[in-house]
């Protein structure tokens, strides 16, 4: 179980570092959702504890499972749910605006768009 | 009441944060007034609660009334106190200058924009109070979320800006999640107090290395520190001219103070040697921030990018870790809030009112004096030319840079002011002397002028009193990250 739940983020992690590196817009999101929900699964991890449900008393002699780690998790899981909502927004609101998702299309666009404002504005010699 | 003076200025920002678009929908006038007004109210409780440090010493805030290390704790001491009066100062400042702006570039939308300024205020603010590991990745986030949105908030090439910017941002957040539950795995908490006194007995923990790798790293991500600064040049040159008031005056000290309280006092990392290489860290980000800025056409990619320069003099500070060093570091994110948030402002007014952001295009001449001086003193500041506040910061700095025998850190420093020089007076000289004096300019609105004079005089007055305040609240605040380090 120590291992699985070693891998798991790892795996995750290292899927979303992959996705991250695409040109697509949409995958970028999907590697971010992968990282943050891998972050999770770590934190998640550290407090494996088997053992009964934390509600005080706890009979002396027995384990109760960590609440903290679940609470951390449920609130980073809130966390990247909303950025990736954001995201997800932002992705579109690109397309709508600019015609494309792929980071080199964008990006030839803006270097353009700069070299055009740099030559307009360059008093002339 | 005193005895709830930490939490006070995180709780106005969020109910004005929340009252905002509400009293918007019955009286959209009054929504701007009521925003800034939560903002000055939430300055005026920081500065009380600064003031009540000096008099009765730190206070311990137990959230919800669940004492430490089990509940979450704020701590108000006079290093969270000051950098908190600076957040909340400054960020008043900029929401009170961006009012106006904000009426012209969003329309029926300005109250949203205010509301989301003061969630991220509340975001900085509550990086700031937290005595909690975990409780800081949350206010990081609040602030994050709603400073992507601020970026994208304009639209164009602003959404692009945005989009890198989350994505960094989040994957720094990661880094700073996954250090966070290393250090829970290996001590069982999160409070900031308790960890320091647990860490000290696992100092040759591999867990204690690898969580303080993942958490600078993170935080280095969040206060832009080269060479992890990428997102930053994009958001604050396409996000809109309210936007760039507020975020970089305030958005990268909350990361650094954030840096300082968990390097310093709870990981013990002056003595570490990952204090030296974020030290050098800066001064490579001096240099290159300062080379970058000074080739720039674009005056607020210029100041974007100064931006990361001067977030290098933050880490050398930190990175040292001497007492002089951190005193001139905390000083330095007040005069640098400060000075560029003024220079922020004023290019902001310029292009409201009509230029075009190009070196080249920004001429005004002498016919606005009172904005072209404001922005003068404000470069000075950068330069570091008494009795600028930047003088003094970067003198402490200097000063502890010699005492821990570091003359390339001097020398960084240095030549750091000297490159300020090139880039700010390519910036004031483009104002003051531009060839475009032809064009109408509209008039700066007053409430502009006014921030902007208040913040000229400030860097100049807080100069004069450099003395003092050092004396009586960064040297104590320098103590204070530094004891908790060892003897």
């Amino acid at each position: 179980m120590t291992l699985l739940l070693a891998l798991a983020p790892a795996l995750l992690f290292g899927a979303g570092v992959y996705l991250l590196l695409q040109r697509d817009l949409l995958r970028d999101v999907a590697g971010m959702i992968l990282a943050s929900n891998a972050a999770t699964l770590f934190v998640l991890a550290t407090g494996l504890q088997r053992g009964r449900a934390p509600i005080l008393p706890v009979p002396d002699g027995t384990t109760a499972s960590d609440p903290l780690v679940q609470a951390m998790a449920l609130t980073a899981i809130v966390i990247s749910f909303g950025v990736a909502t954001l995201l997800l927004s932002l992705v579109y609101a690109v397309w709508e605006t600019h015609g494309t998702i792929d980071q080199e299309d964008l990006l030839a666009a803006q270097t353009r768009q700069e070299q055009a404002l740099d030559r307009e504005e360059r008093p002339a010699p | 009441m005193r005895g709830h003076l930490p939490v006070l200025p995180l709780l106005l920002t969020l109910v004005g944060a929340m009252a905002t678009p509400i009293v918007a929908l019955v009286a959209p006038r009054a929504a701007s007034g009521l925003a800034v007004g939560a903002a000055a109210a939430a300055a005026l409780a920081a500065l009380g609660g600064l003031a009540d440090v000096l008099v009765a010493g730190p206070r311990r805030y137990a959230l919800g009334g669940w004492p430490g290390p089990w509940g979450i704790e704020l701590v108000l001491d006079p290093l969270s106190g000051f950098v908190g009066v600076v957040v909340a100062g400054v960020g008043t400042a900029a929401l009170l200058a961006g009012a106006g702006g904000a009426r012209r570039v969003y329309g029926d939308a300005a109250p949203t924009f205010h509301a989301l300024a003061l969630v991220a205020l509340t975001g900085y603010l509550g990086i700031v109070a937290s005595g909690d590991l975990f409780n800081v990745f949350v206010f990081l986030e609040i602030a994050a979320i709603s400073s992507y949105a601020l970026v994208a908030s304009g639209g164009g090439p602003g959404l692009v800006a945005a989009f890198r910017y989350a994505v960094l941002g989040t994957v720094g957040a990661s880094f700073y999640l996954l250090g966070v539950a290393l250090l829970y795995a290996l001590t069982g908490s999160l409070n900031m107090a308790d960890l320091a006194a647990r860490l000290p007995a696992l100092a040759q923990s591999p867990l204690l290395t690898g969580g303080a790798a993942l958490i600078v790293v993170g935080l280095a991500i969040k206060m832009a520190l080269f060479p992890l600064h990428g997102w930053l040049p994009d958001a604050y040159t396409h996000a809109p001219s309210p936007v760039t008031a507020l975020l970089p005056a305030v958005g990268t000290k909350a990361a650094a103070y954030a840096l300082a309280r968990i390097l310093l006092s709870v990981l013990g990392g002056g003595d570490l040697p990952l204090a030296m290489l974020l030290a050098w860290t800066g001064a490579v980000a001096v240099v290159v921030g300062g080379v970058l800025a000074a080739r720039q056409q674009d005056a607020r990619r210029l100041l974007a990018y100064s931006s990361v320069s001067q977030m290098g003099y933050i880490a050398i500070g930190l990175g040292l870790a001497g007492t002089s060093a951190l005193a001139g570091a905390y000083l330095h994110m007040l005069g640098h809030a400060l000075a560029k948030g003024a220079l922020f402002i004023g290019v902001g007014a310029l292009l409201l009112a009509g230029r075009r952001p190009a070196l080249a295009a920004l001429g005004l001449g002498p016919r606005q004096p009172v904005l072209g001086a404001c922005l003068v003193v404000a470069a000075l500041s950068m330069v570091g030319v008494p009795p600028a506040l930047g003088f003094f910061s970067k003198w402490y700095l200097l000063e502890g840079a010699v005492a821990a025998g570091q003359p390339g850190l001097v020398g960084a420093i240095l030549l750091g002011s000297l490159l300020a020089l090139v880039y700010m007076y390519r910036l004031t000289g483009a104002v003051w002397f531009g060839e475009s004096g032809a064009l109408p300019v509209a008039a700066t609105p007053r409430p502009v002028l006014a921030v902007l004079v208040v913040l000229a005089v400030a860097t100049l007055g807080l100069g004069l009193v450099s003395g003092p305040l050092v004396d009586r609240i960064l040297i104590p605040a320098a103590v204070l990250t530094t004891a908790a380090a060892g003897p």
